[in-house]
């Protein structure tokens, strides 16, 4: 009798919880399953149509083209999301002055709205009175056309993203420098170890599985880039910019073809997962 | 061996000439409180220090002054080239256009009332499964837990077309409800309460529980208030997540008079003058950096310890 009420009340305390998760986490999950093989644009009811999904989705002109652009701004992304916090946490971890003002100012960006970040630089932007290319001016360089030509498109999105989003990774990267013994450094030290000795044999040891975490954990962010897109080049100049889930939002939402929204967006799924196991598997060596 | 030996005492003289020498505090890092202290190690340290102060200000505060001063100049010269440091002649004009334009006071409001009612729903959901999960042990807990978990896995972007799918077969588009739901299913949360939860002494549990307390007495009396620390890192990131989303409420409130500030902004931006935007986006920001202003140390704390071990 215990034991039963115990679980009645147990299942009492649960059942929203139960609730929110079936109908808004896991129904969902299973549904993503079955839209991409269904013709579905939520209005006639749902045909099955097998694998025809995916060989549209395939088939479709730029289809290549956005995975490769998803890949291009996950890559640039990294070079500039990855690895600048972690040289900014080192140099900050280093300084003995103005340690509350720039740890606050660095993660100022995190907190605005996206869209705030979103719509202040694509002011900035602009060819004519924006500021960066009125910068370039002051120092009697040419201004770029930045979300106007293929070529820079991409780059401006990432330098959006990298502004918006490198204080947290900074932060964490911070909190895991300053776990780090000092005694190691002394023994390094003593054995002759110079400063970037240190950095190689102490430093990046000692912090290896954080940043391999925080590396899975930005390619799965990245890889979904959808706003900055969104709100900034609607995918031109020329496509250059229309990313796998830019893609997939425009099949659902613009094509009402929410059939093939599903299939691209399982294929992007498949892909993450790869990624998401691994952070799992390294989150799992962490905690041993 | 000795030249080091030299070195450091130059140092000393030195350090005792001038006033301050660098304060290490309690911290060892890559450079060693000597290296600091020599004399070419002070003159880079210092030209460091003024690098990064300044790169910094010029990276992340300039652009926030920008918006701030943009707003305050008139549409003739905020289009002018070369743009003015500041304001030749400040109004707000800008920011009252802007409360009109984007009709800032509704969209306030409603963003406003979706956070802080999403915010109660998901704690009174999140909080009572946290604390059955973790206190009253049920059958299939581990599974439950595994499986909500299991759903932070799975890519935003990703469950967003069937999210919306299975929301507007339930009819909830334009309704608070299809915001405050899902949020509710955050397997983040759950987690990090269930964690706080597990670490509460059983002493505490069980002196109630002899007390005659019942399971809601318990979790009323007892464990909330030990537990204020985790609520309120859950809490404020809850209540700033939600206030800056934008995808979701983009597709699910799509009335102009329900519409989320940050989709309110995004629609109207390409129609009025570029300083009416800057003044919409400085009303949108102000929130978000009050309540970290506020909650600076909670925010960080709670970034560390839910990323590290999460």
């Amino acid at each position: 009798m215990a034991v039963l009420r115990r679980n009645l009340t147990a299942y009492g305390f649960l059942c929203a919880a139960l609730f929110c998760f079936a109908v808004f986490a896991w129904y969902p999950m299973i549904r993503e399953f079955i839209l991409s093989f269904q013709e579905t644009n939520l209005i006639d009811p749902p045909t099955w149509v097998g694998l025809d999904n995916f060989e549209y989705a395939v088939g479709y002109p730029g289809f290549t083209e956005a995975w490769i652009a998803t890949l291009q701004f996950t890559f640039l992304a990294l070079v500039c999301g990855f690895a600048v916090p972690f040289v900014v946490a080192l140099v900050l971890n280093e300084l003995r002055h103005a340690r509350a003002y720039l740890r606050f100012v660095v993660y100022l960006p995190v907190m605005l709205p996206p869209i705030v970040a979103v719509l202040l630089f694509r002011w900035f932007f602009d060819p004519g009175p924006g500021l960066f290319n009125q910068l370039l001016g002051l120092v009697n360089l040419p201004g770029l056309a930045w979300l106007d030509s293929p070529a820079t498109a991409l780059i401006s999105l990432v330098i959006v993203s990298t502004w918006m989003n490198m204080g947290s990774a900074t932060l964490i990267y911070l909190a895991a420098l300053q776990n780090i013994p000092p005694e190691l450094y002394e023994a390094a030290e003593l054995d002759g170890a110079g400063i970037l000795k240190r950095i190689r044999h102490v430093t990046i040891p000692q912090t290896r599985l954080i940043l391999l975490l925080m590396l899975m954990l930005q390619i799965v962010a990245t890889m979904q880039v959808f706003i900055e897109p969104y709100m900034l080049t609607g995918g031109g100049p020329a496509g250059s910019t229309v990313t796998v889930a830019y893609m997939m939002f425009q099949f659902a939402f613009t094509n009402q073809n929410y059939g093939v929204a599903g299939a691209l967006g399982m294929m992007l799924m498949i892909v993450l997962l790869v990624f998401a196991a691994f952070q799992l598997r390294l989150t799992r060596e962490d905690k041993a | 061996m000795i030249s080091v030996g030299a070195r450091a005492a130059a140092g000393r003289r030195r350090a005792a000439r001038r006033p301050k020498p660098i304060d290490t505090g309690q911290f060892r890092t890559i450079i060693s409180p000597l290296q600091l202290n020599s004399r070419w190690g002070r003159r880079v340290y210092w030209a460091v220090l003024v690098t990064v102060v300044v790169t910094f200000t010029l990276a992340f505060v300039f652009p926030l002054y920008w918006m701030i001063t943009g707003a305050m100049k008139t549409g003739e010269e905020i289009a002018q080239m070369p743009p003015t440091l500041f304001p030749a002649d400040p109004t707000l004009d800008a920011y009252a256009e802007a409360w009109n334009l984007f009709d800032l006071g509704t969209l306030l409001w409603n963003t406003a009332y979706y956070s802080l009612g999403g915010w109660v729903f998901c704690m009174l959901v999140d909080v009572s499964a946290a604390y059955a999960l973790s206190r009253l042990r049920p059958m299939f807990g581990g599974v439950i837990l595994g499986a909500m978990l299991a759903t932070l896995m799975i890519p935003a972007m990703v469950v967003l077309i069937p999210l919306y799918v299975t929301v507007v077969d339930l009819g909830l588009l334009n309704n608070p409800w299809g915001l405050w739901f899902p949020a509710a299913a955050n397997g983040f949360n759950i987690f990090l309460l269930k964690r706080f939860f597990d670490s509460i002494p059983r002493e505490l549990i069980e002196a109630a529980r002899i007390d005659g307390a019942g399971a809601f007495r318990v979790l009323w009396s007892v464990v909330l208030p030990v537990s204020r620390p985790i609520l309120g890192v859950v809490s404020i990131f809850t209540i700033v997540t939600s206030f800056k989303d934008f995808v979701w409420p983009l597709l699910v409130m799509t009335d102009s008079d329900k519409m989320t500030l940050s989709v309110g902004l995004s629609q109207t931006a390409g129609m009025v003058t570029q300083n009416a935007v800057m003044g919409g986006l400085v009303v949108a920001s102000i929130p978000t950096i009050i309540v970290f202003f506020v909650f600076q140390r909670h925010i960080m704390a709670g970034l560390t310890a839910g990323s590290i071990k999460g």
